[in-house]
Order: structure tokens, then sequence, then C-alpha cells
């Protein structure tokens, strides 16, 4: 394995999440190992005039844990980033004495891909009936994509900086890049990186259902979520939020932090195709995993596993693992174990690549790889997909996160083994 | 009509609810921002929801009258008169 020693390494030292599966990082990684689905039929009123009636809500709903008055003035999205970051940043034991970042060395970069889409549309809600004296004067802050960023960066202190990339179901995987930018250009020594995601409710399932995009097999909601199976019809909505904190090295080290991987480079390319369809030749996919092998001097054979964007879409698996096969090559994709996690969680849309990201840094972590489940039928897509957990090597080893967005976003990040 | 003490306790529980702040601390001599460090979107919501809950309006030029608890008590119940 080769190594560019001309970048500064950055690794990964704290890990949280809310999902569809765990309220936190142990529950969610032990329901992704046992192949525990998170999906559900939806209890909402609402949701019985929906073609589909099923997604993958938090399993512990955030205002169980937060205080309060402080998630009465978040949105849904900004309450499950912050129950995520607040676990990531106590993981990563700052907190602790003597572990302190200088907060002009802090940053944020927290990704969402729609924003507070409930509260704006209850808050529309409250002006046709009630009139805008009714309209909440904390509407904006809390609608606003950023909030979620901004809420986490004022609770632990961030000063260097604050980002919110939006680029769809990519959105969570720029944020990663974008943390391993700030370090290596010397902006921020720890980067707060991930994605948050509230979109269930009736307006945007409605509007994914009418693209076509949703499975509505709503009377089996745990097999719903299918990648690379031939009865696939569509992915699931699931919501939550999952956060990693990176930190140089150095300064890991100094502090002698507990590393779980190197975040080792990333690549994003664009599609330019289409705006909702992926490129059936997989090529802006490829590019991005191969500019991620690039950046992160990594060679094709040393990727043992990749955590695959694959929602369960009859298009996207497909162009997806074609795009596998050209980045690495037949012979690397014959040692490769690929998963979708997404056959369990659901797609957390703008917090999927995060959720996905820490599904890979604990696969490297742990050395075993979650299981694709619902793959009943496979498509021969030619690569070899866990359908059971499976072990990785001992050894140095290296895997790779994808996540693609409507806009033909591609975005692939590098992981090795601490 | 509400009596005094019981706006209070309606305003009180508002109060609670919005910013967070113990119901028992909410007395008619507290200075909203200065005692009660409610900030100013807080305000905002706290003044609908009492215009909401005591059926009277109270105009943004008069919020900026109601330092205390006791001002906004006693603008409620004129207000309902």
């Amino acid at each position: 394995m080769t190594t560019d020693t001309n970048r500064t390494r950055v690794v990964v030292t704290g890990l949280g999440t809310t999902s569809p599966i765990g309220g936190d990082v142990t529950s969610t990684w032990e329901g992704l190992m046992s192949g525990q689905s998170g999906v559900n039929v939806l209890k909402h009123d609402w949701a019985e005039q929906l073609g589909t009636q099923i997604a993958a809500e938090v399993a512990v709903d955030p205002t169980d844990v937060l205080d309060r008055v402080k998630a009465r003035r978040l949105d849904r999205s900004g309450q499950l980033a912050l129950v995520a970051a607040l676990e990531a940043w106590a993981d990563a034991g700052f907190g602790d004495e003597g572990d302190e970042a200088d907060p002009e060395r802090l940053a944020v970069a927290l990704a969402s891909g729609i924003g507070g889409v409930q509260t704006l549309l209850s808050n529309y809600d409250v002006l046709k009936e009630k009139g805008p004296r009714r309209v909440s004067p904390l509407a904006i802050p809390m609608l606003m994509p950023n909030g979620p960023a901004a809420s986490i960066g004022l609770t632990i202190g961030a000063k260097a900086a604050v980002h919110t990339p939006v680029s769809a179901c990519a959105s969570g995987n720029e944020a990663i890049s974008l943390g391993i930018d700030l370090i290596r250009l010397g902006r921020a020594d720890v980067v707060v990186v991930g994605g948050t995601e509230a979109a269930v409710h009736p307006l945007p399932m409605a509007a994914f259902g009418q693209m076509r995009a949703l499975s509505s097999r709503n009377d089996e909601p745990e097999k719903a979520s299918r990648p690379w199976d031939k009865g696939r019809d569509g992915f699931v909505l699931g919501e939550g939020a999952a956060v990693l904190v990176l930190e140089s090295e150095e300064h890991a080290s100094a502090r002698g932090a507990r590393v779980y991987a190197e975040a080792a480079g990333a690549g994003i390319t664009a599609d330019s195709h289409d705006i909702a369809q992926p490129d059936p030749s997989g090529s802006g996919a490829t590019r991005a995993m191969k500019t991620a092998l690039r950046e992160s001097g990594l060679e094709a054979a040393d990727i043992c596993h990749i955590n695959a964007h694959a929602t369960s879409t009859p298009l996207g698996d497909i162009a997806e693992a074609q795009a596998i096969r050209q980045a690495l090559g037949e012979d690397a994709a014959e040692g490769l174990v690929v998963t979708s996690t997404k056959s369990m969680t659901g797609h957390l849309l703008g917090a999927a690549g995060a959720l996905e990201s820490m599904a890979t840094v604990l696969a490297l972590h742990h050395r075993v790889v979650p299981p694709t489940v619902n793959l009943d039928d496979p498509e021969d897509v030619g690569l070899d997909i866990a359908t059971a957990r499976r072990d990785l090597p001992t050894g140095d080893i290296a895997a790779l996160n994808n996540s693609f967005g409507f806009g033909g976003h591609n975005v692939a990040i590098a992981f090795r083994s601490a | 009509m509400a009596t005094k003490t019981d706006i209070l306790t309606d305003l009180a529980a508002i109060v609670d609810e919005i910013a967070g702040v113990p119901a028992d601390d909410v007395q008619l001599d507290k200075e909203f921002v200065g005692d009660l460090d409610v900030d100013s979107l807080s305000m905002v919501e706290i003044v609908v929801a009492a215009e909401e809950k005591f059926g009277v309006r109270i105009p943004d030029d008069q919020v900026k009258n109601l330092k205390t608890v006791g001002d906004a008590v006693d603008y409620i119940e004129s207000a309902q008169s």
C-alpha cells in the first residue's frame, strides 16, 4: 500500500448517530450486524393518502433525549444532528479533562439534503390557518439548511468555520470531504462532520412518489429496501443523523485520542448528464472512486470493502455496480466485499453518506462487514455482495464509501485501517 | 374576567414552555430580559402565545414597555376589560 507522505493525515476519533436502527452508535452497529430493518409502516394519519406508506423513522425520538427548550428551537433535522454530534463529541473524548480543542481551530461541516422542511411546511400551515402573526419567529433559523450545523457549532464552540454542503444524497459525504480539506489546508485541527435529514413528511414523500423513486411495498416494509435484488422497486425514505469527528493525526496523537480509522481522501465529480437519473455509463461515479484512490495514495487492490450507495432503485444499483468494476478493475473487484446498509436503514438522503461512512469506519475498525439484507434474487452485477456478516482481512486495509445525489453529484470517501 | 393571579399563572406557564424558565420564578417584579434571560425571539413567541391565550392584541410598539412580568399582566388585564 503506497502512502503519500506530503499530505496531512486525517483520522476519525469520534462517532455519533441516531438512526432508524438505534439511538446511538452501539445499538445502530449491533442492529446492522444482525440484519435488523428500521423500516416500518407509517402510523401518521397523513400516510393513508400516499402510494408509499412506509419509511425508516428514527428508533429514538430526539425530543426524548434533548433538553425540552433546546429541542423546541430546532427543526427535527437539527434535533437529530445535535443528538449525533453530542455523542460523537463525547466519544472523541472532548469534554474530558485535558482533551480540548482550540475554538479557533475547530470547525463544523454538517450537511443536509433538504433542510428544515418540516418547519417550513408546518409554518406555512400556520400562515394559511391563523395568519402571519402566528408564524414562529424561530422559523427562519429552524428551516435554514445551515441551522443544524450552526447549532452544533454553538454547542461545541466552533469558531474556525461552520459549513453546510448541499448536494442532495451526496451531501453527507461532501461534508466529510470538506472536513478532510479543512484539515489538510491547515484551516482547522478538528472538524465535526456529518449529515442530517428529517423529511418524513407527506410533501417530500408525495414528491418522491411522483418521481416514481419510492418503493411501495407497503405490506412488507422490512423487505422494501432490497438493493441489487431483481424485485426492487425504489428506495425507502429514512431519517436520522450521523457525525464523525475528524482530526489531524498530530492533534489526535498529542492528546492520546483513540483512532478508529484514517479518512484518507475523497473524490468528487459531477455527471452533467441529467438532473435526476444516474449516468447509465457510471463514468462520473467511476471517476469519483478513482480520484478518491489517487488522493489517498491507495491502489485498487488495497480496497477490500465498499459501502455502496445502492438505494434499491432499478437504474442506480446497476450503474453503481458497473462503476465499481470500472474503477477498481475486474481483478481488484475479485477480493472486494460490497454491502448496502440502506437495505436496513432506508435512504437517509443528506445523512446517508455520513451514516454509511460511519459504518465503513466501523467495518475497518472491527474488521467485519454488515450484511445486505433482502438480496433473495440477485442481479448478476459481477460483485461479491455480502448477504451475511463477512470478516475483513488483518493487516493494512482500506475501504470506500460511495454517495451519489440528484443533480449528478458523485462523492467517494476512502478510509484506511488505523 | 380573569384575575391578576390567573393571568400570572397562565403567563408563567407560557414563559416556562417557551423559554424554559421554571413557572415559580416568573414573578410580577421580574424583568423578562434582565432577570429571566428571555431573548428577543422568545419574547416574540411569548407575546404571540399570550395573545392567543388571553384573546388580546399586544401591538409591537407596546411590547417594549412590557419590561417586567407585572407590566405584561397589567397590560393583559386592561386589554381584556
